[in-house]
Parts: C-alpha cells; structure tokens; sequence
C-alpha cells in the first residue's frame, strides 16, 4: 500500500533505530513482560534481576528491536521494579543499545520508567479511557520527557471491536494529540486491538478483518503515524495446535503488513514462512482471517485434526536415512551425527546374535572408515572428535544389554593411562588425545590434572596399563616428566612412556627424558600421530623394531642437539650488565599513570571481549593449522576450519546469553625504579612494597647489540626519577566446570571446545585489558586506534610480558604479583605448587610503557647468574636451580 | 532577542572560548576567590570559578570584553557549575541564585556596550547550564550497577532554579553544555521548558553534547545520531559537540548529526588534546586551519572553542567564519507554543 508521509519515526538506546519509507516490520520483544513471560514474573518476585537481564539479552540477542518492560502485576512492587530493572539494563550495553518500551497500566509507573532512560523510548500506553482531560494531560508530560507513545483504541465508552469505533478514536485520538498537545504525529503509534477470530462467536468473526481494514484507513488517513498489536492474541482460540497457529499469524501479518501495520509482537518461534504454508491450509486459514465463507471456522476446525503438530525439521537433507543398516551407521559416525544413533543401534542389537557384536561388528566397521579418513587426512581432528561422541552414545546405550547378558565386555587393544602431572591444570591436548586413542578402541584410564607421580605409578601398577601417556604445558612440568621416568625405571617398568604438550619438544625429550627410562620413550605432540605411535608401540610383531628405532633416533638427535649447544658461547653476568641496554633517561618521555595503585574488573561482559580473540591459536589447539582468516578458506582445512568457527561462535553465543563463563581480572599501576641493574622496585608514595627480580641475556652477541633484561626498560633509581609499572592477572572462570559438564553427558567435543575458547578468551581479555590500561588507566596511548590484526603482531606501544614465557622464564615471578596485587583474594585466581594458574584459563604479567621496550627471549643462562639471583631472591642456590633450570646453558 | 534566528540565518555566529582558561592567567589565591565577603567561609574556595562573578567581578568581565573584541558574537556566563549539585563541593547550594543571576548581569552588561557601538553586529549572552557532577543513568559504583548518585528529579529541581536565576539575569539564550549523560540534559530541557511555560515565555536554547573517546560515543554510552534522536524532542536553537576533543577528531561527530536534524549545528572543541602536562597547547592558526575544513564542509552555524582556547584563538576562529556561508537549514516551527 502506498502511503504519503513526511515524517518518520526516530527511536533510541545508545544506538538510533529510524524508520523510513523501507522500514521492514519492526519486531518488540515481550519476554520481559510478566504477564507475558511466566518466568520473567517468576525471576522478578524472587528478585533474582540477573536473570531477568539475561532473558532482556536474549531477547535483544535474537532480533528485538525494541524491548517491551512490564511490571504490571499485583504481587510485585511495579514502580521499584520498573526503576530498578531499567538501571541495570542501562548498565548492560549490548541490552540497552535497543530502545525501551515502557509498559504499565499506571502512570506512576511509566513516569518513572521515563525518569530513568536516557534514550527515546515508547510508552505503552495511554487512552482516552478515562476522559480527554488525563489523556491530554499525559500526553503532555510523555512529549516533555522526550518519548513515542502507544495510544490504544479505547475510549469513554470502551475498547473499540470493530472497524467503525477503531477509526472513530483513532481519529479523534490523533486529532487531540497533534492539534491540542502538539506531539509529533510521527511519535504516535495506535495499537488497534486484536481479537481471536474462529471462536465459535458470531460476533467475533470479522475481528481479524476490521483490525486490518481499520489500519489501513489510520495509515491512509492520519498522517506518519504507526499501527502496532500483539498478534498471538488472532489464533487464541487453537491453542495446542501450533500448526494452525504458525499458518495464522503470518497469514494475519502477511494482510496486515500490506494493510500499513509496521510494528508488533510476534514469537518468531511461532511463525510459518506464507509462501511455505500448504496450499489447502492456507485457504482455510484466509477464509476464517479474511472472513470469506460463512462457515470458514467449522472448515478449519476440521481441517485443523489433520494438521496437529505436522511441523517437520526443515533444510536437513535425510536421504541418508534411506541407506542400508551399517550405511546409516557408518554415516552417522563420519559424519558425527548422533540424531538416529540410538534408533539405529537398537536396530542393528535386534538383529545381533549378541549385543557386542554391535560394537565390534556395525560400529568398529564404522570407526574403522573414520580412522582410514583421518590417516588419509581427510578428516581432521575435530570431526573424530564428533564421531567418538557418537560412538560413545552408542556403546552406552549397548552397554547395559552386554552386561545383562553377561557376556565378555569388548575386549579393548590396549589400556593407555593418561595425566597431566603435578603441579600442571593444562589439559586440552591430552584431552583431545585420549578421545582419539578411545575411539580406535583403546580403554583410557583418565587421571585428570595435577596428578602426582606416586599416584600415576600406582594406578599403573593396579590397572596393568599398556601406555603412560604424560602431558603438561608450563615449563616446571618438564621435570615432573623427568621425575616419573626416573622413578619408572626405579620401579622396573617395561611399558612405554608418551611425552606431550605444549612446553614438551623433541629435544628435551631426547635430552632429558630418554636418557632416563631404558624402554620406549616418544614424544608425540600432535593428537593424529597418538593412534599410529600406540598402534606400532603395543603391536607385539613390530614392537621390538619400533623402540629400537625409536631409541637410536633420539640417541643421534640428541648428540646433534648437544654439539650444536656447545657452539654457543656465554659472557658473564658481569659482563652483561656492563651490555645493558641503555635508554638515554634524560630524553626519555616518561608518562605517569592518570591512576596509581589496585583496581580488579570484574562486572564485563564476555561480549566486549569477543573482538579481541586471536583465533589463529584456537585452530592449532585442533590441529588445524593456518593463519585466520585464511584459514577459513584453506584448500585443504577451510571447510573444517569453518564448521569449527561456526561453532565455536555459536558456543560462543549461548555461553554470552546465559553468562556461562566469568571474566575477572586484576591491575596495578605502581611508581618503579631500578635497582642493582637487573631487580625493579616497586614503591608506594616511595616506600618500597615489592622487587621484581629479571633475568639478563648472557648470550654473546655482536658489538653493539645489547644483552637485555626487562629492568632495562624501567629508569634506574640513581637517575631520580620516578618511572612506573604494572602488573596484572585475568582469568575465566566456569570452564571447567562447564567442560565437564558436558563431559558428564558423553561430549568430549563440547567439551574441549569450551576450554579452547575459554583460552581464547583469557587471551583476550588480557589484550583487552592492556588496551584498556594503555588509553585509559595509565593513559599513555589515548590515541591509538590499532587493529585487532595490530593488536596479535603487538604493534602498540609498550609491552606486557608473561612470568614463564621467553623474556621472563622465571615461574617464580608470579608470586611476586601474586602477593602485590592480591590476586587470589581479590579475584581467585590461584597459583598451583608448579606455579601453573587455575582456572586455567588466566594470563597474568607485567605492563612496561617505554616506547623502547620490546619483546625478547632470554636464551640460556649460566650458573654465576643463577647464584646470583639466588642472593638476590634470598633463596636457596638449589631452588634457583630447580626453577631456573630449563633456561640454564649446559656446562 | 529571538533576532538571533535571523542573525543565523544571515551568518556563522561565533561563541567565545575558555572562560577557566582566561581565569588561569590571573592566578587568583585563595584570598582572591574569597574575597571581602566570604573570607570567613568554612570550605576552601580556590578553584570555585562561577564565584569570582561575585568576588571578581571586573575580571570576569575583562575577559568577557576580550572575547567580544576578539569578534565573538556569543559570551557564555560563567555558571558552568552553577547548581546546587555542583555547588555542594563548597557548600554554596544556597548562594545559586545570587551567582548565575549576577553572571548573567555582568555578562549582559558587557555585551550591551558592545552591541551599543556597533549595532549591525548584535551581541548575545548565552546562560552555561554544564552538566554538574553526577549521572543519572550510570552507577558511580562498579559493584552495584543499578545505583544511582542523583536522580532525575533532583536534577530538574536544581536546573530550574539555575535557569530562573540566569533569565532573570537577562540572558538571551541557554546553553546547555557538554552533555555527558543525555538524562542530566533530559532533565535540564525538562525544567527549561517548565520554566517557559510557568512564565509564558520562549527562550532559544543552544544544547551541546561530549564525546568522550575514539569509540565515538558519549560517556553514558551513546552514539552521535542516538543521542541527537533522544533530546529533538525539545525545539532547540542549534545541537552540537563540545569539549573533550579537539577541532580535527569532532568533525566525523558533526558529520553524523548534520545532515539528520533541522537544528542549527554548533561547535566549540578544545585546543587540541592535552599534552602531558594537562595542558591545551593547539595554536590559534592549527586550530583555526581544522575549524576552516568543518566550514568548507558547510557543516556549522556555530563555532567557538572550549578549552584552552583563547582570545587569540576566537579572533582567527571569527576572521575565518567571516568568510564562509552558514550552514543551510530549517528552522523547525515552534509546536509548542
């Protein structure tokens, strides 16, 4: 319908919501209605607002673009709860970034609402129910506190039930407001009242007509005005056949959209595309809301049997389905579909002699396609991460049939004992590990994180386990790994030792480890090579070759490896401090920060993080390996790789609506000086209240390159100045607990995925942060307007190096910020005995400014800087050693 | 009075600039606020600028003086804290009347002589009306996020006896300036319009909002276009940006609004950004160079600096204005009276 207007409604949150000539129907959500949402009235008489926000955000989340906020009930405080639940949407960005309808029988109530909402809202609604005098009066107040309004199509004499009275108050409604009060005819929005239709009421039948015809004569005839309704009021009389009603509301919408309605309430959940509508529903359905046949309802009515609850999946190609029994399965375990999984097993047990031929015949047919796809590189990591998800349904479905039966359990290859040790949280690699070695039928004795040695070799012992497979992340790890072997040899054992994880490396593997434990010995640290390596390690036919080759690989790689060390040569600690980097401080421009001292965060929204993810490493933590974004469009990974995205933005999403994970972080901001050339003191107001100690390269280098040490980057205490440092910790919490939640339900895939992001995320926020600290906190940077692309090639200015990583190996250091900031108290973020943080999911380190500062790797180190940084620590010369170790030169 | 509208209609009028900065070179001591009057009062005073109209008042109209010479066409009053909110930092709430009714004085006084000599070239007193020290929309305690500090009626209330002070005082126009949180502005326009209509009177009123950072958004988390939609409901004389950025970052601010709004644009940056010393340093000639592209734009028909600008500053600002057409819009019709 062609309708002349010249002016448009402008609505808005912290983002503006115009409508003009191209205007699409404009959807306002209701769920946070209580007498709209049973569950929204629950949350709110037991005062629990958080989740009342979330279902606001959800609603926000799935396409509202106006909220409607009611609090109209007899048991609730409407007016408190109005204010109350407006302040907190205020506080929640990606919630109040969509105008508010304020929703209320009570003017006391929408005033208030109107008090408290910085954006320009709706108000729903006012009338002329109770006499001009109110309506006018109200309408004054609504236009000076800068808001639209809903007028419904009431009067004196009551609510208007036909076409007549419809556009007889709508007229006169329009003419009062615009010609008396002077509100802006583009701000007025009429509701004209929708009725159920096919009551069996005479008198009701025309309710969907008039409704449609009314507003086109409101749209024709009173200018830039809106028409609004809440729509599943039309189809009130076929509650419980949801297939009648989808029909009803877009065959209602579809007239009435044409007609000049341009906003409503519609539950995109109950709403069928017309043109899919069968073409004999459709026509019944038009007879009754058109009102086109006299017996329109009773031909619905009967029709409407026929219909009940036909709704079918949609956009799923089933075609599989029409295969053979073992085609169906196999394509179910391929393709990780685990819908029919259950139907299917119990069709192939029905035709089984014995229920284990199940798993050993249909479904290790299956699984053995899956494995051959994998070796071929066909499939990756993540789909037969899928495909052990189902078959891990499918086999505890069986499950209880074997043991009815009292028949031989599957007989598994071989038994593989899993840790990551003492000291250690890390665990996605093993993880993704034992889901691999599991689906190609090897029995995973699963001892989780932080196992100690005794533990490990016990369980070993009683479980007669034919692998143990060792994983861990941070460095102090690596000598846990050297431990157990030491101690495997000790206690005799035979049975091979797998290394992994993201500190192992072939060389310290060769170096340290092999040379500790006679029998095998493999570092695997990719999950795709786990099945072949136990698969040639337990074949009792090649065994003996394989160790053997295995023994003499390690044994040249690591005579290589020392000659190749000794080449290197080291200058004394003296030495490099006389090659210190030197930063000219008189010229040098140093910022203090805007705030000095303590601050956590602990009220952000993961949303906000979402845009500093890095997702490059996300990939690799799957064996997808490439750069993102390319990735997604690599020839031989892109397909996955996108699947992967899509998910993990999908999980993503559901952990932001039901806030699933909880980022907190901590930073301090603190005056700091240099001392004894390698140690920063860190004072308050002056007064010393921390010493971080560095490290400094010893590497001989050229003449003019510098051995440096991150002390370096802070002005010295004999040079006057005050310079200033930072400190910080974030961490995600709820991962774990999430992962094993759906681990608990047989979805080792979700499960991983969930700790996977939770580390992109701990990444994140530490970017986040920094950039945050950088603008605002410590306020150097005002300026910067990086990339998030710039941001992983750390182009900004200043650097955040992490305790354990290549500038600062030194573990140790995180006590130290531990004890400045609190960190444990304030945001619970622990330190494990190895120094590892939990959640794991938590970067914490240091924040220097200069301009001069970088990035770099302290290389190795020689014992009179381990002596002397033991003094200076007041710690023992062994414990220096322990820590210290993996970056101290051979002798 | 209402000839400012015509005077717009006609030419690029220019507001003056930094009223605090000017303050700064007389480095007035705590004695010198304090002055006879009030140099038993309890609370330090230093520091409270809206007070030297009473304590100072030759100085506050030397620099209005040097403004207007400098070809200002706007003064503001210099009651940018002039509320019994802002003013509970000195314990002064009582004195709020007396202070914008005799800034507005002094500052219609000034502009009269100016007007007198050259009467082809009215002046005009625009009432500062800032946006004290509290948001209604935002929590000041990050652990309890649906706390409020002040309320919207506690705004309205003390807004409204600021702008019956500075009419009373006999300003031409208000401004209601850097706007941090659109509800503070929400409740200073619904109290100028209580107070016009209890007085039957109409008065343009000139509103400016604060963008706070890069990300484009004002401190209550607004965009440009959001926050020109959530305060049109007003009939005002002219909308735009002040403060918090220099000349060059406002420009795509002013973009944004220009073309959605039949309101005057206004625009009054500061001297660049603060340089490490919380200064503003941007010279008149740099500032004037980036005020000349929002012209050639076409985008102003108000310009005038915040702070740190200067005298010198608003005399290349106005030299440069002269030159250029005023921005063409429709002056929207006054529905409400």
């Amino acid at each position: 319908m062609k309708i002349k207007q010249t002016k448009y409604m402008k609505l808005s949150g912290l983002e503006p919501l115009v409508l003009n000539e191209n205007s699409n129907f404009i959807n306002i959500g209701e769920r946070t209605n209580v007498a709209g949402s049973r569950k929204f009235l629950r949350l709110i008489k037991e005062e629990k607002f958080d989740e009342a926000l979330d279902i606001a955000r959800h609603q926000v989340d799935g396409g509202a673009q106006i909220i409607d906020v009611n609090f109209d009930d007899g048991l609730i405080d409407g007016k408190e709860s109005m204010v109350k639940f407006l302040n907190l949407i205020a506080a929640e960005p990606d919630i109040s970034r969509v105008p508010i309808m304020i929703d209320s029988s009570k003017w006391e109530i929408i005033e208030a609402g109107l008090q408290v909402v910085q954006g320009k809202c709706v108000v729903n609604s006012i009338s002329l129910k109770e006499g001009e005098e109110k309506f006018i009066w109200e309408a004054k107040q609504i236009k000076r506190y800068g808001a639209a309004v809903i007028v419904m199509a009431f009067d004196e004499v009551g609510q208007a039930d036909n076409y007549e009275r419809r556009i007889e108050i709508a007229k006169r409604s329009y003419d009062i407001l615009v010609n008396e009060v002077h509100f802006p005819s583009e701000d007025i929005i009429f509701d004209l009242n929708i009725f159920p239709v096919a009551t069996g009421m005479e008198e009701h039948r025309r309710n969907a007509i008039d409704f449609i015809e009314a507003t086109r004569w409101v749209r024709q005839n009173l200018p830039n005005v809106s028409v609004s309704g809440g729509v599943s009021n039309v189809s009130f009389s076929f509650r419980g056949n949801d297939g009648v009603r989808e029909a009803m509301h877009s065959v209602f919408l579809y007239h009435a959209i044409q007609a000049g309605m341009n906003m409503g309430i519609v539950n995109p959940a109950l709403l069928e595309v017309y043109d899919d509508i069968p073409k004999d529903l459709l026509e019944h359905v038009e007879d009754v809301i058109l009102d086109r046949r006299d017996d329109a309802t009773e031909r619905l009515l009967d029709f409407a049997e026929t219909v009940k609850g036909s709704k079918v999946e949609k956009g799923v190609d089933l075609s599989w389905r029409e295969g053979s029994l073992q085609e169906r399965i196999t394509h179910a375990l391929v393709k990780g579909i685990d819908a029919f999984i259950i139907e299917d097993v119990e069709a192939a047990r029905l035709e089984a002699e014995k229920p284990i031929d199940v798993i050993e015949g249909h479904l290790m047919i299956g699984m053995n396609v899956v494995g051959d796809l994998f070796g071929a590189g066909k499939m990756f990591l993540p789909q037969v991460v899928k495909s052990a998800r189902v078959m891990k349904k499918a086999v505890a479905y069986l499950n209880p049939f074997i043991e009815a039966e009292k028949g031989d359990l599957q007989e598994p290859v071989g038994k593989v004992l899993m840790a990551t040790v003492k000291g250690d949280v890390h665990d996605i690699g093993k993880n993704i590990v034992s889901v691999v070695l599991a689906c190609n039928n090897y029995e995973i004795v699963d001892l989780g994180v932080m196992v100690p040695p005794e533990r490990i070799i016990e369980t070993a012992i009683k479980e007669r386990v034919d692998v143990i497979g060792l994983s861990g992340l941070i460095t102090p790890s690596l000598d846990e790994m050297v431990y157990l072997a030491k101690e495997m040899q000790r206690q005799k054992f035979t049975i091979p030792l797998l290394i992994g994880g993201a500190t192992t490396s072939k060389a310290h593997t060769a170096v340290k480890i092999d040379t500790q434990y006679k029998n095998a010995v493999v570092h695997v640290n990719d999950a795709s090579r786990a099945v072949t390596v136990v698969g040639d390690l337990l074949n009792k036919k090649t065994t003996k070759e394989y160790v053997a080759a295995m023994k003499k690989d390690y044994d040249e790689f690591r005579t290589k490896f020392l000659k190749r060390g000794k080449e290197k040569s080291y200058i004394s600690i003296h030495e490099a401090r006389q090659r210190k980097f030197k930063i000219d401080w008189e010229q040098a421009e140093i910022f203090k920060p805007k705030a000095l001292g303590i601050q956590t965060l602990e009220q952000l929204s993961l949303k906000e993080l979402e845009p500093f993810i890095d997702w490059s490493p996300f990939f690799r933590s799957w064996d997808l390996h490439g750069k993102f974004p390319d990735i997604l469009t690599d020839e031989v990974v892109g397909e996955q790789a996108t699947i992967m995205y899509e998910e993990a933005k999908k999980m993503i999403e559901g952990i932001i609506a039901k806030q699933l994970l909880k980022p907190k972080a901590i930073f301090g901001l603190f005056e700091a000086n240099t001392i004894h050339d390698d140690d920063i003191s860190i004072q308050k107001k002056g007064k010393e209240i921390a010493v971080f100690r560095t490290l400094r390269q010893q590497l001989q280098k050229r003449e003019g390159i510098p051995n440096l040490a991150l002390a370096d980057f802070i002005a010295p205490k004999d040079s006057g100045l005050t310079d200033y440092m930072g400190a910080f910790c974030v961490g995600i919490f709820g991962a774990q607990e999430l992962a094993e939640s759906y681990r608990a339900k047989g979805d080792d895939y979700n499960a991983i995925m969930v700790q996977a992001i939770a580390d992109r995320f701990a990444e994140a926020f530490a970017e986040y942060l920094h950039k945050q600290v950088r603008a605002k906190h410590w306020g150097y940077a005002t300026n910067e307007s990086l990339s998030n692309d710039d941001l992983i090639q750390e182009k900004y200015k200043g650097i955040r190096p992490a305790p354990g990583y290549p500038a600062c190996p030194d573990h140790l250091e995180k006590e130290t910020i531990w004890s400045l900031l609190d960190v444990e108290k304030q945001i619970g973020v622990t330190l494990t005995e190895s120094l590892a943080m939990w959640p794991s999911a938590a970067v914490s380190g240091y924040y220097f400014a200069n301009p001069e500062a970088k990035y770099f790797g302290l290389g190795k180190i020689t014992d009179d800087q381990v002596t002397d940084y033991a003094v200076r620590k007041g710690i023992s010369k062994d414990k220096a050693r322990k820590w210290l170790h993996p970056s101290i030169a051979e002798e | 009075m209402s000839n400012i509208k015509q005077a717009l209609q006609d030419r690029i009028l220019v507001l003056d600039g930094a009223m605090g900065t000017m303050i700064q070179r007389y480095k007035f001591s705590e004695e010198d606020y304090r002055g006879e009057r009030f140099k038993d009062y309890p609370t330090p005073l230093q520091g409270n600028n809206d007070l030297l109209s009473i304590t100072q008042p030759q100085a506050i109209k030397t620099i209005h003086a040097k403004y207007l010479e400098a070809g200002a066409d706007i003064i503001e009053t210099n009651t940018f804290s002039g509320t019994t909110i802002a003013m509970a930092d000195y314990q002064m709430e009582d004195l709020v009347y007396e202070l914008n009714y005799q800034s507005a004085k002094i500052s219609k006084e000034v502009a009269n002589e100016f007007t007198a000599k050259e009467p082809h070239k009215p002046r005009f007193v625009a009432g500062s009306i800032g946006p004290t020290n509290r948001t209604a929309s935002m929590s000041p305690d990050v652990n309890d996020p649906g706390y409020r500090a002040v309320t919207f009626d506690e705004l309205r209330i003390a807004y409204k006896q600021q702008v019956e002070a500075l009419i009373d005082g006999g300003v031409d126009l208000l401004l209601v300036e850097t706007v941090f949180d659109t509800l503070n502005a929400k409740a200073a326009l619904f109290a100028i319009e209580e107070v016009k209509e209890a007085r039957n009177i109409d008065i343009p009123i000139m509103l400016s909002g604060t963008i706070t950072d890069a990300s484009g958004r004002t401190l209550s988390g607004q965009t440009a276009e959001a926050f020109l939609i959530s305060v049109s409901h007003i009939p005002l004389l002219s909308i735009g940006f002040n403060c918090a950025l220099g000349a060059s970052l406002l420009q795509p601010h002013l973009e944004a609004i220009a073309n959605k709004t039949d309101f005057a644009i206004s625009a009054h940056p500061n001297a660049g950004l603060p340089n490490a010393f919380g200064e503003y340093d941007e010279s008149p000639e740099d500032m004037g160079e980036q005020i000349e592209e929002y012209l050639k734009k076409n985008l102003i028909n108000i310009i005038g600096g915040c702070c740190g600008t200067t005298p010198e500053h608003i005399k290349v600002i106005a030299q440069i204005a002269a030159k250029y057409k005023p921005r063409r819009y429709s002056e929207p019709v006054s529905a409400s009276h």
